[in-house]
């Protein structure tokens, strides 16, 4: 595992150096803007615009940043050839790949920590205190935090065997149909004849579901998070993320470099 | 029998292309060789030969279509052989944010050094290779020359006993070639097996022990450079000066080059050329054998080989 280690916190590393936290700049104007404005056009819902807004810009630049550089992990060393180097030394692929994910992972971490903070600045902001139910909002953090590690390890299996382009296509097109997945499950068709309805709802249970980790709509009306609803979306995460990383790792140890 | 440093047996790769990738290019084909331990093996060929191709199979960078090869006496497949191998990349690249000395310090993690020794060791390196007044700078305002710098100081900052260099000399001025064949020569010294790719001849003459040529994706032969090229003389050639207005017979089959004359006999001639030239009261400035270079011999395998491939092309087999 030190190898792992060695590779995540050089992974974190270049995305420090790389400037991605940059967004945190982003974050904090957009945060900003909206304590301002929110005071200014709502009345009595302030805190619920202002929790909305938050946990849909830390979800969206998540996001970006686990797909685009999750599929940069492995396809900008293969292509830039930085790899060759690693590859040589004491290192098992799966060692590389897995430390690539884990310091995206920690990246991300640190990213959304620093954009709750922002968030409960700008909740401070417009209601002068902060409440004990506002604590669910971590809650709300905390999931979404867990959906983009399962992008990340998603971005990171189809960037094992495609191109980067494909790879970005592949992990939104997933991420769209996991949004979907629990609609598809429950779906009761009318027009759609037995044998393919099953196949569609066998689809959906192979494709991650994303709604496990929504509780945006709760949190932003101040209501609570069932404890066994935040352990099953870890389990869940964790099991899913585990398969799909396999997956990469069985890939990418066979595979050619150019 | 001593252990061989490296064994290939009958190694092949092929690579997919075209529609659906349904063509196969044979890359490499059916390569078999030893490098023993301690030698300075040169593989030899022209660009497209298969010689980064067979160093890539080594370092599993790629797998084989058909073949093994072990290092050490461990098969490649065996991921903690690497930590006696050091591996220079052709044209390598390193992550760009880092300083040459991060770089090198984040290598030499991976082979369980201390913090302690893997400063002392990234110091030394960084000096020996000549990058100790640019360790500070990241690698992104780097040239390619110092790039090969770092690639070098990473192969051997770990003190590997084979060391892989995959063209070593690319993209170096002479200064740093002179500088890459020092190390290596010391790496001999230090009783390491280097297995390196060049396509510049001279230096292959000058530094290894055994070279393999590969054109094609054969390997053509292995020996040592004067075995490659034959060791018989081809004649004696005199440099000399000689006064202006000399009436001197040999003039006539001389090359002159400003003051200096050239002129080439077969062996049993010489003393009768000398003997004139002593005559002709001429500066004698030296006389040397003349042999086939490892150039010829290269440019004479390249030749066939692709006259080779031409008449398989014209009889459409």
């Amino acid at each position: 595992m030190k190898n792992v280690w060695t590779v995540a916190a050089n992974t974190f590393r270049e995305a420090v150096r790389d400037r991605v936290l940059y967004n945190l700049v982003f974050f904090a104007l957009l945060m900003m803007g909206a304590a301002i404005l929110v005071g200014q056009i709502s009345i009595g819902i302030e805190d619920s615009v202002i929790v909305s807004l938050g946990l849909t810009a830390i979800s969206v630049i998540g996001l970006f940043i686990a797909v685009f550089i999750g599929v940069g992990l492995v396809s900008k060393e293969m292509d830039k050839r930085t790899l060759y180097a690693l590859l040589a030394k004491p290192v098992e692929r799966w060692e590389f790949l897995l430390g690539k994910f884990f310091g995206l992972v920690m990246t991300l971490t640190v990213n959304t920590a620093a954009m709750a903070v922002g968030l409960y600045l700008a909740l401070w902001t417009v209601k002068h205190t902060l409440e004990r139910s506002d604590a669910w909002v971590l809650v709300a953090v905390y999931l979404i935090l867990l959906k983009l590690v399962l992008i990340v390890a998603l971005a990171l299996l189809f960037s094992c065997f495609t191109t980067p382009f494909l790879a970005i296509l592949f992990t939104a097109g997933i991420y769209v149909a996991g949004v979907f997945a629990g609609a598809l499950r429950t779906m009761q068709a009318v027009d759609i004849s037995a044998r393919p309805m099953t196949l569609l709802k066998g689809i959906s249970y192979l494709l991650p579901n994303f709604e496990n980790f929504n509780v945006m709509g709760a949190v932003a009306h101040g209501r609570g998070v069932p404890g066994a609803l935040v352990g099953q979306a870890t389990l869940y995460a964790v099991c899913y993320g585990a398969v799909v990383l396999a997956g990469a790792a069985a890939i990418f140890s066979r595979r050619n470099l150019k | 029998m001593a252990t061989p440093a490296i064994e290939i047996e009958h190694l092949s790769k092929e690579y997919p292309y075209g529609f659906l990738n349904l063509k196969k290019k044979k890359s490499l084909e059916d390569l078999s060789m030893r490098v023993e331990s301690g030698e300075v093996f040169g593989f030899l060929g022209p660009n497209g030969a298969g010689k980064s191709t067979t160093i890539k199979l080594l370092m599993r960078l790629i797998f084989p279509n058909g073949g093994t090869a072990r290092i050490l006496g461990k098969s490649i497949d065996d991921v903690s052989m690497h930590r006696e191998i050091g591996y220079l990349p052709e044209q390598p690249y390193f992550y760009d944010y880092l300083t040459a000395a991060e770089v090198l310090d984040y290598f030499a993690r991976f082979h369980g050094l201390t913090a302690a020794d893997r400063k002392a060791r990234v110091q030394k390196m960084l000096k020996k290779v000549g990058l100790d007044t640019a360790k500070r700078i990241q690698l992104r305002k780097y040239s390619k020359g110092m790039l090969q710098r770092v690639g070098l100081a990473q192969a051997i900052l770990h003190e590997p006993q084979v060391v892989i260099l995959d063209e070593p000399m690319s993209g170096l001025d002479p200064l740093g070639r002179r500088e890459v064949r020092d190390i290596i020569l010391e790496l001999k010294k230090d009783g390491r097996t280097v297995l390196f790719s060049t396509h510049i001849l001279s230096d292959a003459e000058m530094l290894c022990d055994q070279v393999g040529v590969l054109v094609g994706g054969k390997l053509r032969g292995v020996g040592t450079p004067g075995e490659m090229v034959g060791i018989k003389t081809q004649g004696m050639e005199i440099l000399f000066e000689v006064a202006e207005g000399k009436k001197l017979p040999l003039l006539a089959k001389a090359t002159r080059t400003g003051e200096r004359y050239r002129v080439q006999f077969p062996e049993e001639e010489v003393y009768s050329a000398l003997d004139q030239l002593k005559a002709a009261d001429a500066r004698i400035l030296s006389v040397a054998q003349i042999k086939p270079t490892l150039e010829e011999f290269f440019m004479n395998l390249v030749e066939a080989d692709r006259a080779q491939a031409n008449a398989v092309e014209v009889s459409g087999k």
